[in-house]
């Protein structure tokens, strides 16, 4: 039998025997920054609507959670930096090419327009807030007036944040799992979806949840076919990512992606917001935090294959 | 000015000189290296072939981790060669991630580290440890744009490949075969 047998002589930690050079921090920032990014995109589209009135938990309620969300990110995406004294370094530089630099400057706009958001959904948690400040009650004032230029700024802006954590990952042609243009779309459509699944969670307004259940619907439908169509285009390609492939389909990702990810957190959910929707009385917290566990868990799964996945010389 | 480096398959034994030069010339951390030897073997038994490669970083001319690098800290420096600069690295791994050839490490001080194809002693016209110290001489290293130079040579006369070219990175580390 012609076999071919490769001895390396390294064996630098975290780089071999396989890549581990990013743990969980990447991840669930990922997560974060999608799910931030979700919740905003729907606040933004709705006010650009003019449907607050319509949607009140998506535009006055979930937003107070984006900033939260982004800063506990921030925290992971610092913990991740091995050079930590030196991170300031990401905001004297702009590099166009760089992924990383891109998400350092889209998020030093999306968290203040977070901070204005939950700002302004203080009031509906606390009716009796009061900002003390005579500067701080004029900047709020006049947030609620220019809220239209705002949401647009935040609909852009939450787009970027949502695409980038796929481009992230799918700018790195060394690793052949990421190395696919549908990681972008794939990572918006997941962030939009735990996102709309989060406002099921918090929205007290059966048709709003409603609305939310079908827009899940469909970013879920969407979900399955970048799913598939992923797939298709790894085993059309060249080896390196048909042995990507195969760690989903055979390998040792196969159970916790096909299981975790495609079942629980799409297929299943999915089932449960239909027979909803059908009338069917279904506590509406089983589907949503289902959607966001599939959601962490993709990152994890696409994050720890995607650095066993390589080139082989 | 492009900086390039030879490697015979044929010469090398497998002794692992040059990755100790190296550990020792550029004070590499301990259970870390720069350079590594591979050994492939290939073939079917009693057929067997094997093939001794020195390896390190390529200076790739269309570097991943150069491109990908938030910072700026890696950078193409003179004559092609890829660099680090230790005070503007934020340590982010996306370099590490981006290589195709895993040739760069996180060192334990923080910053990310690699070959430098030993850019000091090439200043002072010294040729890079790995290759000064190579026993069996089968390491060839100069500047690809001057006709004359010990790699231009050695390259025109003998057969050679790169690591995965398909990666599109253009790799100008070259194994003589």
């Amino acid at each position: 039998m012609k076999e071919e047998l490769i001895i390396s002589g390294r064996m630098n930690d975290p780089i071999d025997p396989v890549l581990h050079i990013w743990s969980w921090e990447i991840p669930l920032y990922l997560f974060f920054g999608g799910l931030a990014a979700g919740i905003l995109f729907f606040a933004a589209l709705y006010v650009i609507q003019g449907k607050e009135n319509q949607f009140p938990t998506a535009v006055r309620k979930a937003p107070i959670l984006t900033p939260v969300l982004l800063i506990a990110g921030l925290l992971a995406l610092f913990i991740d930096l091995h050079h930590k004294a030196y991170f300031w370094q990401l905001y004297t530089n702009i590099k166009l090419q760089s992924p990383m630099s891109w998400g350092a400057w889209t998020l030093m706009v999306v968290t203040p327009l977070s901070l204005i958001w939950a700002a302004l959904s203080l009031k509906e948690f606390i009716p009796n807030w009061d900002w003390k400040l005579p500067w701080l009650i004029a900047f709020e004032a006049w947030c609620r007036k220019q809220l239209l230029s705002i949401a647009w700024l935040t609909l852009l802006f939450a787009s970027i944040l949502g695409i980038y954590t796929g481009i992230l990952f799918s700018a790195f042609n060394a690793r052949p799992l990421w190395n696919t243009s549908i990681l972008g779309p794939l990572f918006l459509t997941s962030g939009l979806s735990t996102g709309a699944a989060t406002i099921m969670l918090m929205s007290k307004d059966p048709a709003e949840r409603k609305t939310f259940a079908r827009i899940d619907l469909l970013l879920i439908a969407i979900e399955l076919f970048l799913i598939v169509h992923m797939f298709m285009g790894f085993m059309a390609s060249t080896q390196v990512q048909i042995d990507a492939a195969r760690l989903f389909l055979g390998g040792e990702y196969t159970a916790p992606f096909w299981v975790f990810v495609v079942g629980m957190g799409l297929v299943v959910p999915a089932f449960l917001e239909v027979l909803e929707l059908r009338k069917k009385h279904i506590p509406v917290v089983v589907p949503a935090l289902l959607v966001l566990f599939g959601g962490i868990m993709m990152r994890f799964i696409i994050a720890y294959a995607g650095q066993a996945s390589r080139w082989l010389y | 000015m492009r900086y390039a480096m030879a490697v015979d398959t044929k010469k090398c034994v497998g002794c692992s000189d040059c990755v100790v030069a190296c550990q020792t010339e550029n004070h590499v951390p301990i259970g870390y290296c720069r350079d590594w030897v591979v050994e492939v073997t290939d073939g079917t038994y009693p057929q067997l072939e094997i093939e001794l490669r020195s390896e390190r970083c390529n200076h790739c001319n269309n570097s991943p981790c150069v491109r990908c690098c938030p910072t700026g800290a890696s950078h193409y420096s003179e004559g092609g060669i890829v660099l680090v600069t230790p005070n503007e690295c934020i340590g982010c791994g996306a370099c590490i991630a981006s290589c195709p050839y895993d040739a760069r490490y996180p060192h334990p001080d923080g910053y990310v580290d690699k070959c430098t194809f030993c850019i000091h002693r090439i200043k002072k016209g010294l040729k890079p440890a790995c290759v000064a110290v190579c026993p069996t001489r089968c390491m060839y290293f100069g500047d690809l744009d001057d006709p004359k130079s010990e790699v231009s040579e050695v390259l025109k006369r003998r057969k050679h490949k790169t690591l995965i070219p398909e990666a599109g990175t253009s790799p100008q580390l070259y194994f003589l075969i």
